[in-house]
C-alpha cells in the first residue's frame, strides 16, 4: 500500500466529487463539442489581425525598413520592444512547468498545459521581430553557422546578437519538446474516446501509439524531470541573453550589470500576467472552475506581486546608480530622459512605474488576490506596463545619447509598425484558439495523478488521518 | 513476433491494484505489462522493473553538446578564420559560454526525447494492440502472459478474487506496426491465405 496523504490545511487543487473518468469527461468536453459562436467570433478577429500583420510585413519586406519610422539614432524602436515583450511573456510557461515541477508545487498541474502552449506561441511571435528587422529577410539564414561558399564566413560567436539566435531557437525547441511529450498520453486519451473516424485517425497519429505501459510511464517521468531540470537554467539564460543584447553595449541606460536578474524577474512578471488573462477566460468559457481554482489564481497573483516588486527595486537601483555613478551620460538618461515627467518620453517612464510597481501592490491583500475582476484588470495593466518598460529602455536610451548633433526627432511608429505588432497578436490568438479547441487545455494525466491527494472529496477523508497519533499513523501507512 | 494469449484483468483503484500485483508475482504468473491512465508512482518497483537509464543518456547528449560548441567555436575563431576584435584574444572563452550552455541543453533535450521515443517505440502512425480502451481513461489494466502450462480459468478466478472488475482473454500481437487507429488492421504475416 502506498501512502497518499496531504494536509487538510492545503486548499484542494480539484473541486467537486471527481472520479478519474469524470476528469477525462470534463477536460475532453470542449474538444468533443462543437465550438461556440463566441469561439468563431474570437477566431475570426484573430485571423483578421493576423492578415493585417501579414500585409504590414509584406510592405516592410517589399519597400524596406523605411516603412517604419526608425531612423539612424533610434535604430531599434517598436520592433525590438515587441520582441523583448513577447519573449518575456514566453517565460511563464516554462517557469510553471519546469521550476514549479522541481519545487514540487502541485498547483502547476492545473495551468501548465495552457501556459506552455502560450509560451510556444509567444516565442513564435517574438521571433518574427528580429527576423524581419534584418530588412533583407531572405538572408536570415546567414546567422546560422554552416560551411558556406563565402570563405566559409562564420557568424561572430562573441556577439550577444548571435547568442540570442541560439538562445531563442533552443528555448523554442526545448519548450516544444517538453510540451509535446506531456501531450502524448493526453492525445491517447482523446483518441480512445473518439467517435468519428477522422478524429480517431488524427489523434491516433498525434498520440504516437501511446498505450500507457508502466515502463513507458517510468521513462516519461524521468524524461519530464530531466527536461524540467534542463529548462530551469534555460529559461533563466534566455532572458539573461536577451538582456545582454543591451547590457554588453556602451549606451547609457543599457550598460548595467543589473540587467540579467532584472529582465528575468520582469519576464516572469509579464508572463504570469498573460497566463492570468488567458486562464480567467478559459476557465469561464470552458467551465473549468473546478480545475483552475481560486487557489491557482491566488498563487499566480503572489508570483506577480513578488516579481513586480523585484522589478520595482531594479528601477530604483538604476535611478540610484544614475546619480551615484556621477557619470553625466547615465545621469542624463535616468534623471532627464526617464524620471523627468516633462521630458519628451517622460510619460512612458511614469506609465511604466504606475503599471508595474505601484498598481500590483494591491495584491498584498488576500481579498484582491482572489477577486477575478481585479486579477483580470491587473493582468492587462501589468502587460501594458511591461511593454512600456521595454519601450523606455530602448527608446529613451537611444534618442539622446552622447552627441547632441545626432539626437533624434521625436520617434513614433508608422501604421505598418503597429500593424506588425497587431499581426503578432493575431498569430498568438489564432494559435491559442486552435489550441483551446483541439488540444486538452489541462493536463489530464497530471490532474489524475494529484486527484486522490488534492481532490476536494478525497481530502475530506484525510481528516480522520489527521486525528491519529503519529505512531499509529506510521504503523498503518509505513511500507 | 507471433501472437500470444494474454489474460487481462482491469482494476478501477490503484489501492486494489498494488496488492494484486504483489500476489500475482508471488503466485508465479508473468506480468506482461500494466497499462495505466497516469504515472502511478511505485508501480514500476512493485512490478520489479529496473530503473530507467534515460537520464544517463541525457547527460551524455548534454556533454556532447558542450563539446561540440566548444570545439566548433574554438576551431572557427582560432584556426579557421581568426578575427581581431579590438585586440582581444582569439580564444575568448567567457564569450562562448552562452552558446556552449545553449547547445548543451539543446542536444540533451532533443537526444533524450528521441531516445525516449525509440525506447518506447513511439512515432506518428505507429499502432499497438490496445488491451482496453479505458486504460487511458480510468482503468488500470494488468496483462498476464500465458504459457502452455497456464490454466486460464484459474488465472481468471485469481484476478477476480484479487479485485479485478473485468477479466477477459485476448490473443494479440505484443509488438508494434504501422497503421491507422480508425481502421482495424492485422499484420500481413498473420493473415491466413485461403
Amino acid at each position: 500500500m502506498h501512502l497518499k496523504y496531504e494536509s487538510q490545511l492545503r486548499e484542494p487543487l480539484v473541486y467537486g466529487e471527481k472520479t478519474y473518468h469524470q476528469v477525462t469527461e470534463d477536460i475532453c468536453r470542449p474538444i468533443e463539442a462543437k465550438p461556440s459562436k463566441l469561439w468563431y467570433i474570437g477566431f475570426f478577429i484573430a485571423v483578421a489581425l493576423l492578415l493585417f500583420g501579414v500585409y504590414s510585413v509584406y510592405r516592410e519586406v517589399t519597400y524596406g525598413i523605411g516603412q517604419w519610422n526608425l531612423n539612424k539614432t533610434v535604430g531599434w524602436g517598436w520592433d525590438i520592444t515587441n520582441f523583448v515583450w513577447w519573449v518575456g511573456i514566453g517565460h511563464a510557461g516554462t517557469l510553471i512547468s519546469a521550476i514549479l515541477l522541481l519545487f514540487r508545487q502541485g498547483w502547476r498541474t492545473g495551468v501548465n498545459r495552457a501556459a506552455e502552449a502560450m509560451t510556444i506561441f509567444a516565442v513564435m511571435c517574438a521571433g518574427q521581430f528580429p527576423i524581419f528587422h534584418m530588412g533583407r529577410v531572405w538572408m536570415a539564414f546567414f546567422t546560422l553557422p554552416y560551411p558556406n561558399t563565402r570563405g566559409p564566413l562564420w557568424p561572430n560567436f562573441n556577439s550577444p546578437l548571435l547568442w540570442d539566435v541560439f538562445a531563442i531557437s533552443t528555448y523554442f525547441t526545448v519548450s516544444l519538446l517538453f510540451w509535446y511529450s506531456g501531450l502524448i498520453p493526453d492525445f491517447a486519451t482523446v483518441r480512445d474516446r473518439a467517435k468519428t473516424k477522422l478524429r480517431k485517425h488524427l489523434y491516433g497519429v498525434a498520440s504516437f501509439g501511446w498505450i500507457g505501459s508502466t515502463k513507458h510511464w517510468q521513462r516519461h517521468e524521468s524524461l519530464s524531470l530531466v527536461l524540467a531540470g534542463l529548462s530551469t537554467p534555460l529559461v533563466l539564460s534566455v532572458h539573461t541573453i536577451v538582456s545582454f543584447d543591451f547590457a554588453t553595449s556602451v549606451i547609457p541606460g543599457w550598460h548595467t550589470t543589473i540587467f540579467p536578474p532584472y529582465f528575468v524577474a520582469g519576464a516572469v512578471f509579464s508572463g504570469f500576467a498573460m497566463v492570468q488573462s488567458l486562464m480567467i477566460i478559459v476557465r469561464k468559457v470552458f467551465g473549468m472552475e473546478d480545475y483552475i481554482t481560486m487557489g491557482h489564481i491566488e498563487a499566480m497573483n503572489k508570483v506577480i506581486v513578488t516579481t513586480g516588486s523585484i522589478v520595482g527595486v531594479a528601477y530604483l537601483t538604476e535611478l540610484f546608480m544614475g546619480w551615484y555613478s556621477q557619470n553625466k551620460y547615465e545621469g542624463y538618461t535616468f534623471w532627464y530622459s526617464r524620471a523627468n515627467l516633462f521630458s519628451p518620453y517622460g510619460w512612458s517612464y511614469w506609465g511604466m512605474m504606475a503599471c508595474n510597481v505601484i498598481s500590483p501592490q494591491i495584491f498584498w491583500f488576500r481579498k484582491m488576490r482572489r477577486n477575478l475582476f481585479v486579477t483580470f484588470f491587473m493582468s492587462v495593466i501589468v502587460n501594458i506596463g511591461m511593454w512600456f518598460e521595454r519601450f523606455v529602455i530602448i527608446v529613451t536610451s537611444l534618442y539622446r545619447d552622447y552627441l547632441p548633433s545626432s539626437w533624434s526627432v521625436y520617434y513614433s511608429p508608422t501604421i505598418w509598425e503597429m500593424g506588425f505588432y497587431l499581426g503578432t497578436f493575431g498569430l498568438f490568438f489564432t494559435c491559442f484558439f486552435l489550441f483551446a479547441k483541439y488540444f486538452p487545455v489541462i493536463a489530464i494525466a497530471e490532474i489524475k495523478y494529484v486527484l486522490k491527494t488534492s481532490g476536494e472529496s478525497y481530502k475530506d477523508k484525510m481528516a480522520a488521518i489527521e486525528e491519529q497519533e503519529p505512531d499509529e499513523f506510521a504503523h498503518a501507512h509505513a511500507h | 513476433m507471433a501472437k500470444k494469449t494474454f489474460v487481462v484483468g482491469c482494476f478501477d483503484d490503484e489501492a486494489v491494484l498494488f496488492p494484486a500485483v504483489k500476489k500475482t508475482r508471488l503466485a508465479g504468473y508473468k506480468i506482461h505489462d500494466i497499462y495505466t491512465p497516469f504515472a502511478v508512482h511505485g508501480l514500476d518497483h512493485a512490478m520489479g522493473l529496473r530503473e530507467t537509464s534515460l537520464h544517463t543518456a541525457g547527460f551524455i547528449y548534454g556533454i556532447t553538446g558542450t563539446t561540440t560548441a566548444l570545439s566548433g567555436i574554438g576551431w572557427i575563431l582560432t584556426k579557421d578564420w581568426p578575427i581581431n576584435f579590438g585586440g582581444k584574444p582569439h580564444f575568448a572563452l567567457p564569450a562562448w559560454i552562452p552558446i556552449m550552455f545553449e547547445l548543451t541543453v539543446l542536444f540533451s533535450a532533443v537526444g533524450m526525447v528521441l531516445t525516449f521515443c525509440y525506447l518506447c517505440q513511439l512515432a506518428p502512425f505507429v499502432k499497438k494492440h490496445h488491451f482496453h480502451p479505458r486504460a487511458t481513461d480510468d482503468l488500470f489494466v494488468m496483462v498476464i502472459e500465458t504459457t502452455a502450462k497456464t490454466n486460464v480459468e484459474d488465472l481468471k478466478g485469481f484476478l477476480k478474487a484479487n479485485g479485478a472488475v473485468e477479466v477477459d482473454v485476448q490473443v494479440a500481437e505484443p509488438g508494434w506496426w504501422l497503421g491507422r487507429y480508425d481502421k482495424e488492421q492485422q499484420l500481413i504475416r498473420d493473415v491466413e491465405v485461403a
